[in-house]
């Protein structure tokens, strides 16, 4: 295993506003519909279904009226250090691109064993339990062309929309270009988000506005401490929710309070609970 | 698995992972052969029939 | 009616009675069968796990099986390298129990893969990081030893012994069978290490992630330990149930003992490992991961008494017991530690799989509970079923038990 990849050429990431999110579900839906993501009549069975993006609700565990609820997107972590599911992997079927930083999923040679699943604390891999979309009913015209659909009993999971990456690297390609610019290249659930929550783009680029945004303070990512480097960033002025990313024995945890990066004009309001 | 196969990768942990993995067979294998060819000499009355 | 098969100087039930005997093993067998049918057609949709439990009971029983099943390699070990000749009055039982869990666990995994199809891109597009490559790689070689182990065996019937050819080839592979015992030891080592590895390495599931060296967490050598504790326990309570059932003495008591004596230190040498490895780990990886003892046990059936069963009930307990010589030579308490070792061991396996999958990492993700499906339980079943019908049609047809004459003299 090669550790990290710094100096691969590019690093795509994200950055999820928590504070934007309204948890109306439009990224689910979004990535579900570009992804070619199987479904069944009935979709009640939770522990089943396949959710690449999938929301989470948490609250403050307040009483009325301080209750505050809000919601974690969850796509894949695409992790940069070590992927607990890539190097689990029996038949080579998953890699980290150390040129993209995407943790890819090669369906026709996963075999199903199931170990990456097993492997992963964010709940990110799907197994299809079932065939994949209801036979005669139409359905394969509503598939996107350029992502296969998946047999059964393989593994799959958020690719970063990794064919738009390829779409919008043959554009520039046509038009002679070596570099993307920022913003040619995002996945459908960035696209969706009616309020603009996610943020995409490579955080090996300086001038792309995801490596700005994880610097800030209010910044975090899902159970940091584990070593997984994640390259989905979460971004929250609340306290409690940035408390929520991580497990934290009583007293680990430091909030962020009253720093002089709250002037910062992208900044938003500066924490509000007490902890 | 096979050498010839293009997942062969040539660093050292493929080395003594597959390294070990045909020591095995190959022991599985020669065992094999030789209690296949002592038999069929002794079958065939060029050795002596050992008993238990 | 099939009294030319049977071996010379020693008596059997009548065919009838073997004939119904095996009917209830034929009945799992046929549940079994249909279970698997529905699985490989169906899909695993047929059973209860998700992508919470993507492990679920068929691991528990494969590495159960595997573990209980290493009896065959560590008494080969003794026997054939170590040269303990009191012990191959024993060997070959071992060796078809090795052969059934083995075969019993391939098979299970077979069903248990999404594309069954597609199994050999283990070995094709091998990735040696992967413990389960090793697992894969080992148990599949290990399962050509234990055949090769069994053909003599098979080859002692009275039957086949009178073909020339065979009875010689069985006794040439007979002759060479420690280069055999040796290469089946060094495999079966790594997978028993592997199968612990593939746990320990999940460093991102705090429940399961261990520390270790080098490349192997220390649940690589705590798996092999522990298998090595309760292999020898396993042969016992299948002599046994055997010795039970056929109403005879057929392996002498020094044997036994003998494989107790070793399993009692081998058991209690565990037990301060891997509550080292316990503490180690309650105060290591846990408050590292930000999480308590506690907090993994918060929610559910898998509470804390899993953990005390292992350690106290299952382990201490069976290894004093085992340690003791007025205990181990008193044949009840014998077989109640034997009975424990084992179930210690399975618990420890179940911990590991279902226990970890159960405990969410994320702190705002929910407990999810899992039982098995009628098909699931099948599969797990006819395992057994299997188990039982071979083993009783070896002891039927193969002279297994080399004192049975000795002690059993047909007195006419």
């Amino acid at each position: 295993m090669k550790k990290g990849n710094d100096h691969g050429k590019h690093k795509y990431g994200m950055v999820i506003d928590i504070d934007k999110c309204t948890g109306c579900g439009t990224c689910m839906v979004a990535c579900a519909a570009e992804n070619n993501v199987s479904v069944r009549a009935d979709q009640s069975d939770k522990e089943r279904t396949i959710t690449w993006m999938r929301l989470y609700k948490i609250s403050n565990g307040k009483e009325f009226p301080h209750t505050e609820v809000s919601y974690f997107p969850r796509p894949c972590m695409h992790c940069d250090h070590h992927p607990p599911c890539v190097s689990v992997c029996v038949a080579t079927a998953t890699k980290l691109d150390f040129n993209t930083g995407i943790v890819s999923q090669i369906y026709t040679r996963c075999i199903g064993c199931r170990y990456c699943q097993a492997a992963c604390p964010y709940g990110a891999r799907y197994f299809n339990w079932w065939d994949a979309f209801p036979q005669d009913k139409g359905m394969d015209r509503y598939l996107t062309p350029e992502v296969s659909p998946r047999m059964r009993g393989v593994v799959e999971k958020c690719t970063f929309c990794h064919h738009r990456l390829m779409r919008a690297k043959t554009l520039a390609y046509a038009e002679d270009r070596r570099e993307l610019e920022e913003g040619e290249y995002v996945t459908a659930c960035t696209e969706a988000c009616p309020a603009q929550a996610i943020t995409f783009g490579d955080l090996n680029n300086p001038e792309h506005e995801v490596s700005k945004l994880i610097k800030h303070p209010f910044t975090f990512r899902l159970l940091e401490r584990i070593g997984t480097e994640p390259k989905v960033y979460y971004h929250s002025s609340r306290d409690w929710v940035r408390k929520l990313g991580d497990n934290f024995l009583p007293g680990e945890y430091t909030p962020v309070v009253n720093k002089t990066w709250a002037e910062e004009e992208w900044s938003t309001k500066p924490g509000r609970d007490e902890f | 698995m096979t050498p010839f196969s293009f997942e062969w990768q040539w660093n050292i942990e493929y080395m003594i992972f597959f390294g070990l993995l045909y020591i095995a067979l190959g022991i599985i294998g020669i065992g094999i052969i030789v209690t296949v060819i002592r038999t069929g000499l002794q079958a065939l009355g060029f050795m002596r029939e050992r008993h238990f | 009616m099939d009294s030319p098969l049977l071996p010379h100087g020693v008596k059997r039930c009548s065919t009838w009675a073997f004939f119904f005997w095996t009917l209830p093993w034929l009945a799992l067998l046929a549940w079994g069968g249909l279970s698997a049918f529905l699985c490989l057609w169906k899909g695993l949709n047929q059973t209860n796990m998700s992508n919470v439990f993507a492990f679920a009971l068929w691991i528990v029983f494969d590495l159960a099986v595997i573990a209980l099943g290493a009896g065959a390699f560590f008494t080969g070990f003794l026997t054939y390298i170590m040269g303990q000749k009191e012990l191959k009055n024993i060997i070959k039982p071992a060796v078809i129990i090795g052969f059934i869990c083995y075969s019993g666990a391939m098979a299970m995994l077979g069903i248990d893969i999404g594309q069954p199809i597609r199994g050999w891109f283990i070995f094709w597009h091998a990735n040696i990081h992967s413990m389960l490559v090793e697992v894969s790689f080992c148990i599949t070689c290990y399962l050509m030893v234990l055949a090769i182990e069994f053909i003599p065996i098979i080859l002692e019937n009275r039957k086949l012994e009178e073909i020339k050819e065979l009875r010689i080839f069985g006794h040439s592979l007979h002759e060479i069978m420690a280069v055999f015992a040796a290469t089946g030891t060094f495999l079966s080592f790594f997978h028993q290490g592997s199968l612990g590895g593939m746990f320990g390495v999940m460093y991102a599931r705090p429940f399961a992630a261990r520390e270790g060296f080098y490349i192997w967490p220390w649940t690589f050598f705590l798996f092999v330990l522990s298998a090595i504790a309760c292999g020898p326990c396993f042969t016992i309570l299948c002599t046994k149930l055997t010795e039970f059932f056929s109403r005879k003495k057929l392996v002498p008591d020094s044997a036994i003992q003998l494989l107790a004596k070793i399993s009692a230190w081998l058991l209690s040498l565990y037990m301060v490992l891997k509550i080292a490895d316990y503490l180690g780990w309650m105060y290591g990886i846990i408050p590292r991961s930000g999480l308590t003892f506690e907090s993994f046990f918060r929610e559910g059936p898998y509470g804390v008494y899993l953990v005390v069963c292992e350690i106290i009930v299952c382990g201490i307990l069976p290894a004093i017991i085992l340690m003791v010589p007025k205990g181990r030579q008193n044949q009840g308490w014998l077989i109640i530690a034997c009975l424990l070792n084992c179930t210690g061991i399975v618990l420890n396996r179940f911990l590991f799989i279902v226990v970890t999958l159960a405990i969410p990492v994320m702190p705002f993700d929910r407990f999810w509970g899992y039982l098995p499906t009628w098909q699931e339980w099948g599969i797990g079943f006819a395992v057994i079923g299997y188990g039982f019908l071979l083993f009783s049609a070896a002891y039927r047809y193969l002279p297994i038990f080399p004192k049975e004459r000795e002690l059993n003299p047909i007195t006419e």
